[in-house]
């Protein structure tokens, strides 16, 4: 067993925080204060090589592994969860899937662009009438010759002003229901795609959610991405690649509340003494550094598998479920130990309460988390081989040109 | 051309007021270590001047084997090589004494590039002493490399208010102020070849030399007793508020 992180582990770390603490954390709480894109970080992003941080070098991607990715998650949502989300849907949920199941002509058409932050990837499943019932979705793509066309809507789609590229699902067979979705690359600028943001959401203010409007969008079928009746496969190993992101970037989350908590801890003082020595301020600050440590060490074993390229949903959704919960309780603590100016925008711990709730709720609710969870215990689940599995991190592929 | 760039492993800035004084003293320290922050802009000096005149930019540093972090950040940064010079407790003119043999086994060395200072030593001493056992000429408190060759190294040091332009004939020692430029991020290519470059370890015999006995002796170490500061806010309309103030003021005895 080995717990240590390698000495390019420590380098990616110590850049990726550098950058998180100089360039994102200072501008971020203006942003989110005014519901504004951070667009100039995406060009900051790309030029770091952040955007392609796990696809390998021939693709345009930095070349590193899945661990890299969770750390590069881990130390942006230190300073923002909106902007870990651009990793989680632009790298894990978008990239990774064509990494994964495109095909060769795909990955240098689709991929390369993606990877080198010239293109910005997003990801549609959700629709206003399915979330967690996946299958319940209504979006069709009829085949017309060497096409299809693409009728619905998406909604609750993160960077869906901002990408260029749009995987989304929709069913090719509407009788079925997993079995008949399938999975497609949208261009924008496709003749009757539109997409919108979504105004008076609760966090991530400095995030894009918006929606996806397909309006009869001819999609040629070489940017279908697997086969026919794959897209549920395809989007349930999507998932899987970035709720390890967002795990990892919910232990971020909890390290920066947890500083911002000590700090104001041994400042303020009541009843004669700073509230760091009352007990049960005391038992928030323990649970945080606890928690901290359990989630990192769920997400880098999620992490780790991927490097090895064992399969790993049940692990991943440990990771997730945990996590998220462990930052909304200690983003909740943070606002305590703060009182009233917790629970003023003049603190930033109540950005990170906002923005740690909508985690809880997307890339599977705690509710389908346990779900799964239960059904792997009581034996009622089992992982079945995938057609296309996400390969295992090989730094000698990965890094050669 | 060689730009070789002296690099000290310090303390993080962040993390300085957790030292304690039994591990200054020793040199045992059990923090997060990092490049000293004044030395990053000396590697950016360097990584600028080999891009923007050729040449290649090298790292240096005198400190033991956990050492080779602040070497594998370098050529993080950009640089081509790197040189440890194994020993853990040289003064500045040991440092000094020790880096100076070592530019001189390398031979190529064009500019030899230092940060201001250190900001665990703080004393500004190591390029001065270099310079001195190398007889090269020194610039401190350079801005800006105008023009690097073998000919000529013309620089703009900042001196007060004043700005001066200075040519030299290299070799030179030339020590960089923050304004020479933001330290890049290490890329992630250089990240990877970082972690696998082997990296040459030499030990005073290797270079001839006998490092001198300490000249400064530390006879003390101690933090800096805690200053009880206070912040007090006063409400009220202005004119209240002021009234206020200044009674707390002569209460004070300020006034
Ligand atoms: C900020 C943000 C960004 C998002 N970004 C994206 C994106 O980029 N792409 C994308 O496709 N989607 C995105 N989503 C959507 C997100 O994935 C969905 O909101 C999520 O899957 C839940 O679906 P829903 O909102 O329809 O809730 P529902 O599925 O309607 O669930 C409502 C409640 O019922 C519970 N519930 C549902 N089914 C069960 C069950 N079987 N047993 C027990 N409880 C159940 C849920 O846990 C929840 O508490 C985002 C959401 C947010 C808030």
């Amino acid at each position: 067993m080995d717990f240590a992180y390698t000495t390019e582990h420590e380098m990616v770390r110590d850049m990726v925080r550098d950058f998180a603490a100089k360039e994102v954390r200072p501008v971020i709480a203006d942003y989110d204060r005014e519901h504004k894109f951070p667009h100039f970080l995406l060009e900051r992003m790309a030029e770091l090589g952040l955007l392609g941080i796990c696809i390998p070098v021939r693709y345009g991607g930095a070349g590193m592994d899945y661990i890299s990715l969770g750390i590069v998650s881990e130390a942006l949502e230190w300073a923002d969860a909106s902007v870990r989300e651009t990793i989680a849907v632009h790298v894990a949920l978008n990239s990774l899937a064509v990494f994964q199941w495109g095909t060769e002509e795909q990955k240098q058409r689709l991929l390369k662009p993606l990877a080198t932050g010239e293109k910005i990837g997003c990801f549609g499943l959700t629709e206003p009438a399915a979330g967690s019932d996946v299958a319940a979705m209504r979006t069709t793509a009829r085949r017309d010759g060497d096409d299809y066309i693409l009728n619905g809507e998406k909604m609750w789609i993160t960077l869906a002003d901002v990408a260029d590229y749009m995987l989304v699902f929709a069913k090719t067979d509407p009788e079925k229901r997993h079995r008949g979705i399938t999975a497609f690359m949208l261009e924008r600028g496709m003749p009757g795609l539109t997409t919108g943001t979504i105004e008076n959401k609760m966090g991530v203010w400095a995030s894009n959610t918006g929606w996806i409007a397909m309006n009869n969008v001819r999609v040629p079928k070489t940017n279908r991405i697997g086969q026919e009746g794959e897209g549920f496969k395809v989007a349930m190993s999507s998932l899987d690649n970035a709720r390890m992101t967002v795990a990892a970037g919910a232990a971020g989350t909890i390290r920066a509340v947890m500083e911002l908590s000590l700090k104001y801890a041994q400042e303020r003082v009541t009843f004669g003494k700073k509230i760091a020595e009352h007990q049960l301020v005391q038992q928030m600050i323990a649970k945080m550094a606890m928690n901290y440590d359990i989630a990192t060490l769920l997400w880098q074993r999620s992490a780790w598998l991927k490097n090895q390229g064992i399969r790993n949903t049940r692990e991943t959704s440990q990771a997730k479920w945990f996590a998220t919960e462990a930052a909304w309780e200690a983003a909740s603590d943070a606002v305590q130990i703060h009182g009233a100016y917790g629970y003023s925008g003049e603190y930033e711990v109540e950005r990170y309460l906002r923005n740690a709730k909508g985690a809880v709720i997307y890339e599977g609710t705690t509710q389908i988390h346990q779900l799964m969870q239960a059904a792997y215990a009581l034996g009622w689940r089992q992982d079945k081989p995938l057609r296309c599995e996400l390969p295992a991190y090989d730094p000698d592929y990965w890094q050669s040109e | 051309m060689r730009y070789l760039v002296c690099v000290k492993q310090t303390p993080d800035t962040a993390e300085l007021p957790k030292v304690k004084p039994e591990e200054a003293a020793s040199g045992q320290l059990s923090i997060h270590l990092v490049v000293n922050p004044w030395d990053e802009h000396a590697l950016e000096a360097a990584l600028q001047m080999s891009e923007n005149f050729g040449g290649e930019a090298s790292a240096i540093t005198v400190g033991n084997e956990g050492a080779i972090e602040a070497l594998r950040s370098a050529l993080a940064m950009g640089c081509k090589s790197a040189t440890l010079v194994e020993n853990s407790d040289a003064d500045a003119w040991g440092v000094a004494t020790l880096l100076a043999a070592a530019v001189q086994k390398m031979g190529d060395v064009t500019v030899l590039l230092t940060g201001q200072m250190t900001v665990d030593g703080n004393s500004g001493t190591v390029p001065v002493a270099i310079a001195r056992k190398l007889g090269w000429p020194l610039i401190t408190g350079v801005a800006r490399v105008v023009e690097a060759s073998e000919e000529a190294v013309v620089v703009e040091r900042v001196s007060g208010q004043a700005r001066h332009t200075v040519r030299v004939k290299p070799p030179v020692v030339l020590s960089v102020i923050k304004e020479i430029g933001e330290p890049r991020y290490p890329t992630f290519m250089n990240i990877r070849k970082a972690a696998r470059v082997e990296i040459p370890v030499w030990k005073a015999e290797d270079l001839g030399v006998e490092v001198p006995p300490p000249v400064v002796h530390m006879s003390d170490f101690r933090k800096p007793p805690v200053r009880d500061a206070r912040v007090q806010l006063f409400d009220g309309t202005p004119e209240e508020a002021a009234s206020a103030l200044l009674d707390a003021l002569i209460a004070e005895k300020v006034l």
